[in-house]
């Protein structure tokens, strides 16, 4: 009997995997703040990027400030192969990345071992 | 607290149990049995091992799963079922635990370190630029940094010293060692006018520049920026690798749980046993080697090839260049020397090097170059010519004291006539290699001027060195077939395709492109269209601003061996990418039924602690393959002579 119980439980468990990790989840777009001539976002680098995609004004002066909170070895790189940035991010410290605004067009980041994404959308 | 502090705590927590672990089977136990085993497992849970579970939870919230998931659902498994059977007084595993923590901790240290050694490479070259320079500002010499330093002052540079940024010089000579910048290790002689390159170090002489380039407009500033920017671009073989990586977590845990039940429900297991299996499926298969396989190898690959002057720009033309099989090369300046000297005047000398000067005297062709050398020989001034127009692809022309003059190549014979006796003089000449140029005044031929460039002193080498590994050379030029083949021949060029208009040459490359694909190897001023048009564009740099932009690898010095050794770089590179994606997938194919007990009939069973090692083994033996690019071999690594 409690063999049975156990296998559905993991049929359950199996199916919610699926559902959690397969399945379309929306995530949310951020579009900078304008301060002056210059434009911010703040980004949270915690089991991945929130948010993870940020919209950026083209042609101006860009700061993303990555803080990680997330201890994992994963997450303390960031890489945006398009601009040539790698850069370590400090845990839990507030860390700047000038991205270069003057040409449009959607750029991804990952972290070191390009398991999480995150992207850069400039217009 | 950082990852090596974790590792410390955790390890010399877990050591005790290690202790106990080798005396149990002699009938000792440790002094307080399993509640001694509770509270050290407990302390490496919360202190060592609390960040796996707060970094998988957090990724969990966003739908993903890394790791950190595995080992934390590994671990943490191990150690609430080991407190539920300390309770009902069955045997407990908290060791099982402590010692992935341990192990899994101590790979991520050794992969920091290295991680960090790998990428450092590119900020040592920074450190290479004088921290400051001795100025002439208003009338004195004054020790200034280099952030002030401007275009247009004039730097002393004294023996011994380094030159601080990129600029001409002005009065002076020495020798220099430019190995930082080129590769080439041996000290280049320069004089006035010459150009010295920012970073590099004075031997001998003091000599004064004036800066041309300052900042991030030196080459290597650029050479740095380039160096970053293919050290952090991925290949394409990468993209597979990503969708796999990408669903391969949540996938692992789907197969662990089905482990258990398997073991459980239809092979009568014990509930241990089947935890223990499913546990061990867990830890093995983290894809970390999977992760770093790629970055690893293109960072040692591209690092080391930009300190021997080899710039490659990206991983996709790392791999691009794995696959070419024919190597189209520009002539001038590429396989000859790209100084052509005047050798013969036909025709009457002072004359046709008189009219040839005045056309040519604001000409930046090479040729042009030659003749002017020649007439300031001969001590003839160039007068003012007026009316200046290109005749299209053929030469140019113009008036002097009212009569039409003109200068071209052999392509102006559909308008001109040429004598017999002028004819076979310039076969003649063209089968020796030299390139004519036909010279006329009041609508008449009146003599012709050969010019010759010497082949390179590597060329035949570097020619011959990518024929043996198998490549199909090809020569195309602007120049006459004659010439051509002769220069050819020289150097061992298989095919030539001569008489090509400076805008045709993109066409022809795009042509051969239909047979197989091909890098071209130019100059980078007039061939830029060319360098971009093939699959890997090799620009013979020496460093101008046009190659570096339009080359896909850059050739800082300009010797065609050095075309060579990218190439085998970048093959050894790919390869070796390839390699650490072979270990990283079979490490998990062959170490996930292995942990998942497939084989336990034969006796073969991985423990989860077994586990551990193997998967902090994994990332440390990719990263260390990585690491040996930097000592492989090169088949041509002798430096030009």
């Amino acid at each position: 009997m409690d063999k049975l119980l156990i296998a559905v439980i993991a049929v359950l468990a199996i199916g919610f995997i699926v559902w959690w990790f397969f399945g379309r989840h929306q995530s949310k777009e951020v579009t900078a703040e304008r301060d002056g001539n210059s434009q911010n976002v703040k980004v949270v680098v915690n089991g991945g990027y929130t948010p993870s995609t940020v919209v950026l004004k083209k042609n101006v002066p860009a700061k993303i400030t990555f803080n990680r909170k997330d201890p994992s070895s994963c997450l303390e790189q960031v890489v945006f192969p398009d601009f040539g940035i790698s850069e370590f991010l400090p845990q839990n410290q507030d860390h700047v990345i000038k991205i270069d605004t003057t040409k449009a067009g959607e750029f991804d980041y990952a972290c070191g071992m390009n398991m999480f994404h995150g992207k850069v959308i400039v217009k | 607290m950082n990852i090596k502090n974790r590792f410390v705590f955790s390890l010399i927590v877990s050591f005790p149990m290690f202790i106990g672990m080798i005396i149990m089977p002699f009938g000792y136990d440790l002094p307080g049995g399993m509640w001694t085993m509770f509270l050290l497992t407990t302390a490496v849970m919360v202190i060592s091992g609390r960040q796996f579970l707060q970094s998988a939870w957090a990724s969990f919230l966003n739908h993903h799963a890394n790791m950190d998931t595995l080992v934390a659902i590994g671990t943490f498994t191990a150690y609430f079922y080991s407190i539920y059977a300390m309770l009902t007084h069955q045997p407990v595993f908290y060791e099982s635990a402590a010692f992935v923590i341990t192990f899994v901790l101590l790979g991520q240290v050794f992969e920091e370190k290295m991680k960090h050694a790998a990428s450092g490479a590119v900020e040592k070259l920074m450190d290479l630029q004088a921290k400051d320079a001795l100025v002439l500002r208003d009338g004195k010499m004054m020790k200034i940094p280099l952030t002030k330093v401007e275009v247009g002052d004039l730097i002393r540079v004294k023996p011994g010293q380094k030159v601080a940024v990129d600029g001409i010089i002005t009065e002076g000579s020495s020798t220099i060692d430019e190995s930082m910048v080129t590769g080439e290790s041996i000290p280049v002689a320069k004089k006035t006018g010459d150009a010295v390159i920012g970073s590099t170090i004075n031997n001998t002489g003091t000599f004064m520049f004036k800066a041309s380039k300052v900042g991030n407009d030196t080459l290597l500033a650029q050479i740095v920026e380039l160096v970053k920017k293919a050290q952090t671009s991925h290949a394409p073989i990468q993209k597979t690798v990503d969708k796999i990586a990408d669903i391969f977590v949540p996938i692992v845990i789907i197969v662990a749980i089905l482990t258990f039940v398997v073991w459980y429900t239809l092979l009568g297991a014990s509930l241990v046993n089947a935890m223990l299996f499913a546990v061990s499926v867990i830890i093995i298969a983290c894809p970390c080697a999977l992760g770093i396989a790629t970055p690893t190898a293109l960072m040692v690959g591209t690092g080391r090839s930009a300190k021997m002057g080899i710039l490659i720009k990206n991983g996709e033309i790392l791999e691009a260049a794995n696959s070419i099989k024919t190597v189209v090369f520009d002539k001038t300046g590429t396989i000859t020397v790209g100084k052509p000297r005047v050798t013969d005047i036909i025709g009457d000398q002072q004359k046709v090097l008189e009219v040839a000067v005045n056309l040519e005297a604001t000409s930046e062709h090479p040729l042009a170059a030659a003749i002017l050398n020649k007439a300031k020989e001969a001590g003839i001034v160039a007068h003012e010519a007026q009316n200046f127009t290109a005749i299209e692809g053929k030469g140019i022309q113009a008036q002097i004291s009212n009569k039409k003059a003109f200068i071209g190549n052999q392509r102006l014979l559909t308008d001109y006539q040429l004598d017999d006796q002028t004819a076979a003089k310039m076969v003649q000449l063209q089968n020796e290699a030299k390139t004519v140029v036909i010279v006329g005044f009041d609508d008449k031929i009146i003599g012709l001027i050969a010019v010759q460039d010497t082949p390179k002193k590597s060329s035949a080498a570097a020619i011959a060195a990518l024929k043996k590994r198998g490549l199909r050379t090809v020569m195309l030029t602007g120049d006459n077939k004659h010439v051509a083949r002769a220069i050819a021949d020289h150097v061992g060029i298989d095919e030539v395709i001569a008489d090509v208009l400076p805008g045709d040459k993109a066409d022809k490359v795009k042509e051969l492109q239909q047979q197989a694909p091909l890098a071209f190897v130019g100059d980078g001023i007039n061939d830029a269209p060319a360098l971009t048009t093939a699959n890997v564009g090799i620009a013979m740099g020496s460093g101008t601003d046009i190659a570096i932009e339009s080359g896909g690898i850059v050739l800082v010095k300009n010797d065609l061996l050095d075309v060579v050794r990218a190439l085998e770089l970048s093959q050894k590179t790919f390869n070796r990418i390839k390699l650490n994606l072979f270990w990283a997938f079979i490490y998990n194919t062959l170490g996930i039924p292995v942990a998942a007990g497939l084989f336990s009939g034969l006796g073969l069973i991985l423990s989860p602690e077994l586990a551990g090692v193997f998967m902090a083994l994994s990332s440390i033996s990719v990263v260390a393959s990585s690491l040996l690019l930097n000592r492989v071999k090169l088949t041509h690594t002798a430096p030009a002579v």
